[in-house]
């Protein structure tokens, strides 16, 4: 779920989308480099893949979640446990705006407990996302380690969160808009602004 | 949503796409029920009041764990035991339960149209948990999840309803949800317990009645069992609870006319042996239990898309 201004209502992120406007910043080999130093910068914090789960953040941190374990399961040959986790109800908004549809949540079959939880999600901005996530989180387990890998990192937080793994840092007006787009959700890949 | 509003008050309030809404959210809510902690945040600082002017155990508490683990405060108020046996209006006493400041008010009350009546006087958001012999949304809806999570689509599919039509809010609440739903319908009760009118009703909604349980059952893709309500019948309906079992009943001998992937419901409570026999109602195929399973899940959904949104009941 791409973070949005807390004030403006947020928009349906999932299903195909053209093309948004704005200047592209993220091609799809940008973002494939982006994912594959990402992927290394995990195992070598980790020191490894054991006891790692990622878990994205629907919509779009899931197949990100996906394409990580992918490229771990290439260089380490471990099949990183993949999940996703939603956030809607825990979203200190809710009340803001008209009640949305819960995405799904999965949760791997081994748990979170005593892991190193990798949340992923496409775009860092007010934090509140990744807040949310926490208290999610907490409802289902207690991890070892909770750490955030994200694809673009865009500033202007409301809350003290920052990310471990960044694909892109992209210093933004508060006033533009970030549009992540990748081919498993939608008919283009890449990511703008605008 | 599409078109609920505020209130749930019957099947007409919902679309195709609200109740295809309600069912994403409930699959969601059904996995929150495995989990060690069931508590999701959503309706925290919100108020439910099930207000039970009529005996439940199932709508009641599942409403009431709903409420609970999607964090709202939730409380009980049943009829009996209430001011209304001290001679208080149904007015006076929910004006004075909104007054407390509630969100939602589920209801439940032996006269049809108490729910709307009720939703005309208070601010807070009404859910019908059944109104006389009226309607019982929810129980409709959570019926139509447990046959979808078995079934797939309901589109085409042969629903056959038996029982006690003319006492049945059960009965009017599926009918409506399951054809809105696509779903073939033919509804059998002996001809005292089909309500009068029926006819019109059943060319108007395109469903279909009968008589014969035998005829229908066997090109049957779900089987819902009615129960018997005896509390509302002033006697005469069928001659012994005897006769009505050989003619209506889901005997052992009706079970093999099914297939064996039919699915068996029945909204409880179930008068064993009188309108379902034990082989029925715990065999296999029997998804009984999946249904009291699913209307949690169900009326945490329910609850989720009338309380937690902008402009929802305050």
């Amino acid at each position: 779920m791409s973070e949005q201004p807390p004030s403006s209502p947020a928009p349906q992120s999932d299903g195909p989308a053209d093309e948004p406007e704005g200047r592209v910043v993220l091609d799809d080999r940008d973002i494939a480099r982006a994912l594959t130093r990402i992927s290394h910068e995990i195992l070598e914090r980790n020191k490894g893949a054991a006891d790692l789960v990622l878990l994205g953040i629907p919509s779009r941190g899931v197949p990100l979640a996906r394409r990580v374990a992918e490229r771990i399961a290439a260089v380490e040959g471990v099949e990183v446990p993949v999940g996703s986790l939603d956030i809607t109800m825990y979203r200190d908004d809710l009340r803001k705006h008209p009640a949305r549809g819960p995405q799904h949540t999965e949760i791997p079959a081994g748990g979170i407990d005593g892991r190193t939880v990798v949340l992923v999600d496409d775009v860092l901005y007010s934090g509140r996302t990744v807040r949310a996530a926490l208290d999610a989180m907490n409802d289902i387990g207690r991890p070892d380690v909770v750490r955030l890998a994200v694809l673009v990192d865009r500033g202007h937080r409301d809350l003290p969160i920052r990310a471990d793994h960044v694909g892109k840092n992209l210093p933004s007006a508060r006033t533009e808009r970030v549009a992540v787009r990748l081919a498993e959700l939608d008919d283009v890949e890449g990511v703008w602004i605008s | 949503m599409d078109q609920l509003r505020k209130h749930l008050l019957s099947i007409d309030d919902v679309s195709v796409d609200d109740i295809a809404e309600i069912f994403a959210t409930a699959a969601e809510m059904h996995d929150v029920q495995r989990r060690e902690v069931k508590k999701l945040p959503a309706l925290r600082g919100r108020t439910v009041i099930n207000l039970f002017f009529e005996d439940s155990t199932r709508t009641r508490s599942s409403f009431e764990i709903a409420g609970k683990w999607l964090s709202a405060d939730t409380i009980n108020i049943t009829g009996k035991g209430s001011s209304t046996s001290k001679g208080e209006s149904l007015r006076d006493t929910v004006l004075t339960i909104a007054s407390m400041g509630v969100d939602a008010l589920v209801m439940r009350h032996s006269a049809s149209g108490a729910a709307l009546q009720v939703s005309q006087w208070v601010d807070a958001a009404v859910i019908n948990a059944g109104d006389g012999t009226h309607e019982h949304p929810s129980q409709a809806l959570l019926d139509a999840y447990t046959l979808q999570r078995r079934l797939g689509s309901l589109e085409g599919r042969h629903v056959v309803m038996v029982g006690d039509l003319t006492h049945s809010r059960v009965f009017r609440s599926n009918v409506l949800c399951l054809t809105k739903l696509g779903a073939r319908v033919t509804v059998v009760a002996p001809p005292t317990l089909m309500p009068s009118g029926v006819a019109e009703w059943s060319r108007a909604a395109g469903f279909e009645t009968s008589y014969d349980v035998d005829a229908v059952l066997p090109t049957a893709d779900a089987v819902m069992m009615l129960r018997v309500q005896k509390e509302r019948m002033s006697g005469g309906f069928f001659p012994s609870p005897r006769e009505y079992t050989v003619g209506y009943g889901l005997t052992r001998d009706r079970l093999a006319l099914l297939g064996p992937d039919v699915p068996i419901c029945h909204p409880g409570p179930m008068n064993r042996g009188l309108e379902i026999a034990a082989d029925a109602a715990d065999a296999a195929q029997s998804v009984i239990l999946d249904q009291v399973s699913a209307g949690v899940a169900v009326r945490m959904a329910i609850l989720y898309h009338l309380l937690a949104g902008e402009g929802s009941a305050a």
